[in-house]
């Protein structure tokens, strides 16, 4: 079992604090599911962090990795993260159980700016792997549901069977404070009971939104960002209003490593990974 | 800032007692180059050195060093047998590089693997005369007021010696009867007449005024696909660069599958894995685009967050490059003046 060498001191912000796998099952073929809690149980119920930070998960002999919180602050306790197998550091992971302890630190990064989203509608759009680090801030959005003007869920997977949170999402179309809408590029299934083709697509849905007081949220795989932020430019939402979160090779989380650097301005870690599209069209190579 | 003076003869003397400061580093002769190394004998030092093949962030940030270890026991942090040093011998140019260290090693966070080694060590600045590669009175970076705890100016016989911090004053304190607490007026003439010589000697120039912008509208300049062409990517310019600090982080384990280290190694932004992902995406997959990201960090992004350049003007990266892709050639050519690479 981990120790912290400098509990109750000033804390190394690059030593992980040892956590414990609450739960885990798969969300499709390559992402899996981890429900995660601080051992320390001050630390388990203190931990404050935004929709849209992330953490780094440790793992001693193979390494860290950056991962977006796909758990939403209003529900302490527990963090959740949506993981895909992809490297060295995954596939450990995925071969960790329940009840196992390895190491997290964190969390970092900017994450979405809440207080200055509420009040207003929320237009959240979520590709793939980018449902995870969204998940967070439409958990959040509901629990603070008195805050928000409406919510829109756009979701696209490409196929049925790679939708992740399938069941939790399914269940959102049921709820009237919200409006959602999913769809897939492809039913191979033939029993997708909603829309398909791109995400794109589902923008038809939003010809009333007020253009100013409306906030759109934005993951996805990178070739998304271009087609969806075209579609919200249509409907003439001021370029600061559209937040999309980034992904970076990242070895410290704190600003230090220079991995995540973007155009030698930005470390992604310390000043991102949320970033709005008036950063990215005056930051070169963000997107 | 208050200044005293010790003989020339006498610096063997003197660095043997601020033997309890910490163990003695300064540059020493090795093969064609000088390197900053533990003096094992002060006859060693040599006074004349000017830059050091490997800066003194290899001190502060060392090549390779474990984080913490970690065994069936748990986690132990590995700060705890950091040694108490003294670097004799640092030159202005360098100085300025490790003030721009230590804010970046401090800013938003701390970074305790650097902090602990800087704050257990203590600086005596040196004087200086330029060869052929210094530029750094262009880049503002020649003379120092603060950053060191001493700084010893070369007069004739004597030393002029700056006391730059209050352990700086606890070294001279600690013996009285080297040091001489009567600067003259003809020490400051003397001193005056130097520092002019010394300006005299400066041969190359590169005025940074001005880059961010012009590195800014030089985002798609074909140099950079030249350049590129040219780079081989050894990493050498981040290795020797003073103000270069990017690092990786690996794990080693040892036979046993379960001991082992999280292991800190200098990286290198030139590297071609530098920014992979899992995954197998490069977000700067061509060696243009690297070398791009270093020289707009350089010149253009360390302005906007720090007020200043990170480049000091020290002549590494013109001695080092085996293509001749330095940042002062890089430099005078996107401010349009014609410079063979």
């Amino acid at each position: 079992m981990m120790n912290c060498a400098c509990a109750n001191e000033q804390r190394n912000p690059l030593t992980p604090e040892p956590f414990r796998l609450i739960r885990t099952y798969p969300l499709n073929d390559d992402v899996h599911f981890f429900q995660v809690r601080a051992v320390d149980v001050k630390m388990a119920m203190n931990l404050n962090y935004r929709p849209g930070q992330f953490m780094m998960v440790s793992l001693d002999g193979i390494g860290e990795a950056p991962f977006s919180i796909s758990s939403t602050p209003s529900r302490p306790g527990l963090l959740e993260f949506g993981i895909r197998k992809v490297g060295n550091v995954t596939n450990r992971i995925f071969k960790l159980k329940e009840n196992d302890i390895f190491g997290v630190r964190g969390p970092y990064g900017n994450g979405f700016p809440v207080e200055n989203m509420t009040g207003r509608d929320l237009v959240i759009v979520m590709g793939g792997l980018g449902a995870v680090p969204l998940r967070s801030l439409l958990l959040y959005a509901l629990d603070n549901r008195d805050q928000f003007g409406k919510i829109y869920l756009l979701h696209g997977a490409r196929r049925p069977d790679e939708m992740l949170f399938k069941e939790e999402f399914f269940h959102m179309m049921n709820r009237d404070d919200l409006i959602c809408h999913l769809t897939v590029d492809q039913d191979d299934t033939g029993a997708w009971p909603y829309e398909t083709g791109l995400i794109t697509r589902l923008f038809g849905e939003l010809k009333d939104i007020d253009p100013n007081n409306t906030c759109f949220a934005v993951c996805g795989p990178p070739v998304m960002y271009k087609f969806v932020v075209a579609e919200i430019l249509k409907l003439n939402v001021p370029k600061h209003q559209i937040l999309m979160t980034l992904e970076r090779r990242m070895k410290c989380g704190i600003g230090k490593c220079g991995h995540c650097s973007i155009g030698g301005y930005i470390y992604t870690c310390l000043e991102g990974p949320v970033f709005s599209y008036w950063d990215v069209i005056h930051m070169k190579g963000l997107i | 800032m208050r200044a005293v003076k010790i003989k020339k003869k006498d610096l063997a003397k003197f660095l043997k007692a601020i033997e309890p400061f910490g163990e003695l580093w300064g540059p020493v002769k090795n093969g064609e180059n000088y390197s900053l190394s533990k003096i094992e004998s002060f006859s060693d030092i040599k006074t004349e050195a000017l830059r050091t093949k490997i800066p003194f962030k290899k001190l502060f940030t060392p090549p390779e060093f474990p984080m913490y270890s970690f065994s069936e026991e748990g986690m132990k942090e590995e700060l705890s047998d950091i040694p108490k040093r003294v670097i004799f011998g640092l030159h202005p140019c360098d100085i300025h590089a490790m003030m721009i260290m230590d804010r970046f090693f401090t800013i938003n966070y701390e970074d305790p693997y650097y902090m602990e080694r800087r704050r257990k060590t203590a600086v005596i600045g040196y004087s200086c005369v330029p060869d052929d590669l210094c530029f750094c009175k262009t880049t503002n970076t020649s003379n120092v007021e603060k950053g060191f705890d001493l700084f010893f100016s070369e007069l004739t016989d004597s030393y002029l010696v700056w006391v730059g911090s209050s352990l700086g004053d606890d070294m001279v304190r600690g013996c009285p009867e080297l040091v001489d607490e009567e600067v003259t007026h003809d020490d400051l003439e003397r001193y005056i007449k130097w520092r002019k010589d010394r300006e005299s000697k400066f041969s190359l120039n590169m005025d940074f005024t001005g880059m961010p912008g012009i590195v800014e509208l030089s985002y798609d300049h074909p140099i950079w696909e030249e350049l590129g062409e040219k780079c081989l990517s050894c990493g050498a310019c981040t290795i020797v660069c003073p103000t270069c600090s990017c690092y990786n982080v690996k794990d080693e384990v040892e036979l046993n599958t379960v001991d082992g280290k999280r292991v800190r190694q200098w990286d290198s932004c030139m590297f071609r894995e530098y920014s992979m992902v899992a995954g197998g995406h490069n977000f700067r997959e061509a060696r243009a685009e690297r070398l791009k990201l270093r020289f707009i960090h350089k010149l253009q992004a360390f302005v906007g967050a720090y007020d200043e350049p990170a480049c000091v003007g020290c002549g590494r990266c013109i001695d080092t490059c085996p293509v001749g892709i330095d940042i002062r050639t890089v430099g005078l050519r996107l401010k349009g003046e014609e410079v063979k690479v």
